[in-house]
């Protein structure tokens, strides 16, 4: 399959999936059947208890897998909450016109939070290393304030990241957004709790405990199409911190850094001032699969630089309220 | 054996993760004393499984260099907040993952000192196998034996003792049978069933992966054979039927499908048993029954489903159903209750006390409760039942509930699924109780013996 068709919901996925059958052996989900099956209690259970939930929908592979899930676990019936995107202003363009086909096609409410907005009126300044990643914190928390949100679904996994690995699945926030991660709700058995006090709100993550391949695989046996960055293209690039930078309104290269063309493709997608092309020939969902089982470097350390500028940089960011 | 920290990460192998989409779910969690060497062991499993990758591995070796450490100190791996990393202690529970050939596994890495039953009850809930840690040098200690009570207590299907730092030990034979021992004794004690000890070494990798020749006498799989070869969850086909309903799906004229316009579906996820399409069902607590007509997930349309899918039940009647409620099979559906009796672990910041208000929350149904009475506290030194007023945070205890409205409670012995509830606070929403319906506390210091296979939960 290649990322030019867009079906969301593409039948295929019947094909591969585990018929029913009557001896016990069949009787036990696959490791991926069985996380499917958590993240649609978590997204049923949620949109039973809260007034007002989003999605957090940037047009990125997990955002998309939780969009993916989200369809299941509602159909036939539409989803019935709108999706929330922090647009930081440096978003690749190809991302942005996939995130506006799906949201079309589903039919869903598209809300979306402005970096560019706030640093225009002066509510926040442009960093001096350029990345906006931080900044999204506050356009974020505006969002759920001013759309009274009281639980926003995100496609953070715990393999991602240290601090993410401490999160729970519904995760308290304080009036500020902030997460506390020394003073964490027991979630005990499959049993959920998102209530809170007023001004309180929660963050849900259905995939904490999928891995990277984990979603690929997902992804391949779902037959999901994502945007197309994230497939072997070849693409003006230079080299910085030992990624692959594409070359762009946000990324300019030094005279240092010569510009050249490569097959990349993305493993990641986030701000392109900041998001690293990997070197790649795989074009298709199962080729993809393959080379991320062989990677040696996780898809952070790969390809983000915003994550390496300290041990903490992650728990920082959330404990202020970022996703 | 393996060696010390390698420097270099290999690569996981493709044909492994690709074995991995065929295999089954293990949820284990860990749990051991200060200074056990748990985050080590969870470093190693992770190391040893190829879970680590090169960047994570040099961030680690980078760290450990700074600290003048000579090699890679694996608990950097799993000590994920700040405040952790500054006080080489486990703060909360951790989430970690890694697969081998047959099998995927998620890891609760439950700290053992700070408010440990409240960390040890929230990995041990949802754990397939508790794998607990001892020092070979110290043996059983008291917190081994609480963390042990609390693993009966949840009732976790499979319990490991890695008895570790068998290194230090000079991989004494007679040091490991005496702990092993011990460890049974205790295990006798609180009526687990099968209690398996492993001699290892995290921080060399003896029998973790694989066998060590430092161990000749010890003739039973490493800690990583034993994680694959356990059996996963029970057959669901020797489960009753129960699932309770989160959402009714009616899309009328949202359908995203014109043919969908009159559809009305039960969403929820089976949380034991089998159904079939043709099976007769009852809706609790309002008792009346109808015929499963369809079974859907997503698009696809099933003939059966089982426990632990998420799946939407079509029956035959339009009957009165709502989110809250539980539909059963219709020959052994549970009796609804407005009165149980139930053991807590508590763990809210201010005590229970009898008299008091709350939200108790089984499945997806959420009713008030007034604790009628509360009828005893576990000591957890001595492990046995002792008078109380109020339960303090950590505490475990005996209560009487009567709830706002009937609810299909079932055992906690015969249901884990079925059998749990959540207390609520009601002003502020924080859970401050786990809750199993049904199981006792000892009513005196555990006798020397008790009969094989009691169902009753018996410390």
């Amino acid at each position: 399959m290649t990322a030019t068709t867009n079906d969301l919901t593409a039948p295929t996925a019947a094909t591969t999936a585990a018929t029913a059958t009557t001896s016990a052996d069949d009787r036990r989900l696959t490791h991926l059947d069985a996380l499917e099956a958590e993240a649609i209690l978590v997204i049923r259970e949620m949109a039973g208890e809260l007034e007002r939930p989003a999605l957090l929908f940037s047009g990125g592979k997990d955002s998309v897998v939780m969009l993916h899930l989200a369809t299941k676990a509602f159909w036939p019936a539409p989803i019935p909450f709108p999706v929330l995107h922090v647009d930081t202003g440096h978003n690749f363009p190809e991302v942005l016109a996939y995130r506006d086909e799906t949201v079309e096609r589903l039919g869903l409410r598209l809300v979306v939070a402005s970096v560019q907005d706030y640093i225009d009126d002066g509510r926040l300044r442009e960093r001096a290393d350029g990345t906006r990643n931080p900044l999204q914190t506050l356009p974020l928390l505006d969002a759920i304030n001013d759309n009274r949100f009281d639980g926003v679904f995100g496609g953070g996994r715990r393999d991602e990241e240290k601090a993410r690995a401490k999160e729970r699945i519904v995760s308290l926030r304080d009036e500020f957004g902030q997460w506390d991660p020394k003073n964490q709700r027991p979630e005990l058995w499959n049993l959920f709790n998102p209530r809170h006090r007023p001004g309180e709100h929660v963050r849900v993550f259905p995939i904490s405990n999928w891995t990277e391949v984990d979603i690929w695989r997902y992804i391949e046996r779902e037959d999901i199409p994502l945007a197309p960055l994230y497939y072997a293209h070849e693409r003006e690039v230079f080299h910085r911190d030992g990624m692959w930078l594409a070359v762009g309104p946000y990324s300019q290269p030094r005279d240092d850094e010569p510009v050249e063309t490569r097959l990349v493709r993305y493993r990641t997608v986030g701000d392109m001032s900041c998001t690293g092309a990997v070197e790649s020939p795989a074009r298709t969902n199962a080729d993809i699969v393959l080379e991320v089982a062989a990677s040696t470097l996780t898809e952070r350390g790969a390809t983000r630089a915003d994550d390496r500028i300290s041990e903490a940089a992650m728990e920082d960011r959330k404990k202020e309220g970022y996703f | 054996m393996a060696g010390p920290t390698q420097t270099t990460a290999p690569a996981l192998d493709p044909a492994a993760v690709a074995g991995a989409a065929r295999g089954t779910l293990l949820r284990l969690a860990t749990a051991g004393s200060v200074d056990d060497g748990k985050s080590t062991l969870v470093g190693r499993l992770l190391h040893d499984t190829k879970s680590v990758l090169s960047d994570q591995l040099a961030a680690v070796e980078r760290v450990s260099r700074d600290r003048g450490l000579t090699a890679a100190d694996l608990a950097l791996l799993t000590d994920g907040l700040r405040a952790e990393r500054e006080q080489g202690i486990t703060i909360d529970v951790a989430y970690r993952y890694f697969a081998t050939a047959n099998r995927s596994f998620v890891l609760a890495d439950c700290p053992g000192h700070v408010q440990y039953t409240r960390n040890t009850v929230t990995g041990s809930s949802t754990a397939d196998v508790v794998v607990l840690l001892v020092d070979a040098r110290k043996g059983v200690l008291e917190q081994t034996r609480r963390h042990l009570a609390v693993t009966a207590l949840l009732r976790v299907p499979h319990v490991v003792v890695a008895v570790n730092k068998i290194d230090l030990v000079d991989f004494s034979q007679e040091v490991y049978e005496r702990v092993n021992a011990e460890v049974q004794a205790v295990a006798r004690d609180l009526g687990l069933e099968d209690a398996i000890a492993i001699p290892v070494s995290a921080l060399d990798g003896d029998n973790i992966a694989e066998r060590s020749e430092r161990t000749p006498w010890y003739t039973g799989p490493s800690l990583l054979e034993l994680l694959e070869a356990l059996p996963p969850s029970d057959d669901p086909a020797n489960e009753s039927f129960r699932l309770p309903v989160q959402l009714v799906i009616r899309p009328q004229g949202a359908a995203r499908d014109d043919a969908y316009r009159d559809y009305r579906g039960y969403a929820g996820q089976v949380a034991s048993g089998v159904v079939r399409v043709g099976d007769e069902v009852v809706a609790l607590p309002s008792g009346r029954r109808t015929t499963v007509v369809g079974i859907d997930l997503g698009e696809r349309t099933l003939d059966e489903a089982f426990a632990p899918q998420s799946v939407t039940l079509r029956l035959a009647d339009e009957i009165d159903i709502s989110r809250g409620d539980v539909i059963a099979s219709a020959s052994d559906a549970p009796e609804p209750t407005q009165d149980i009796k139930a053991v807590v672990c508590w763990l809210g910041d201010a005590p229970l006390r009898p008299g008091q208000r709350l939200l108790l929350k089984h499945g997806s149904r959420t009713v008030q409760t007034a604790v009628r009475s509360l009828d005893g506290a576990l000591d957890l030194d001595d492990l046995h039942t002792v008078p109380s007023e109020a339960l303090s945070l950590n505490d475990i205890g005996l209560v009487t509930l009567r709830l706002a409205g009937p609810v299909p409670v079932e055992n906690y012995s015969v249901s884990r699924r079925g059998g749990s509830f959540l207390l609520i606070d009601a002003h502020d929403g924080r859970t401050v109780a786990a809750g199993m319906v049904g199981a006792t506390l000892p009513s005196s210091a555990p006798a020397p013996t008790r009969p094989e296979g009691d169902e009753e939960w018996d410390i």
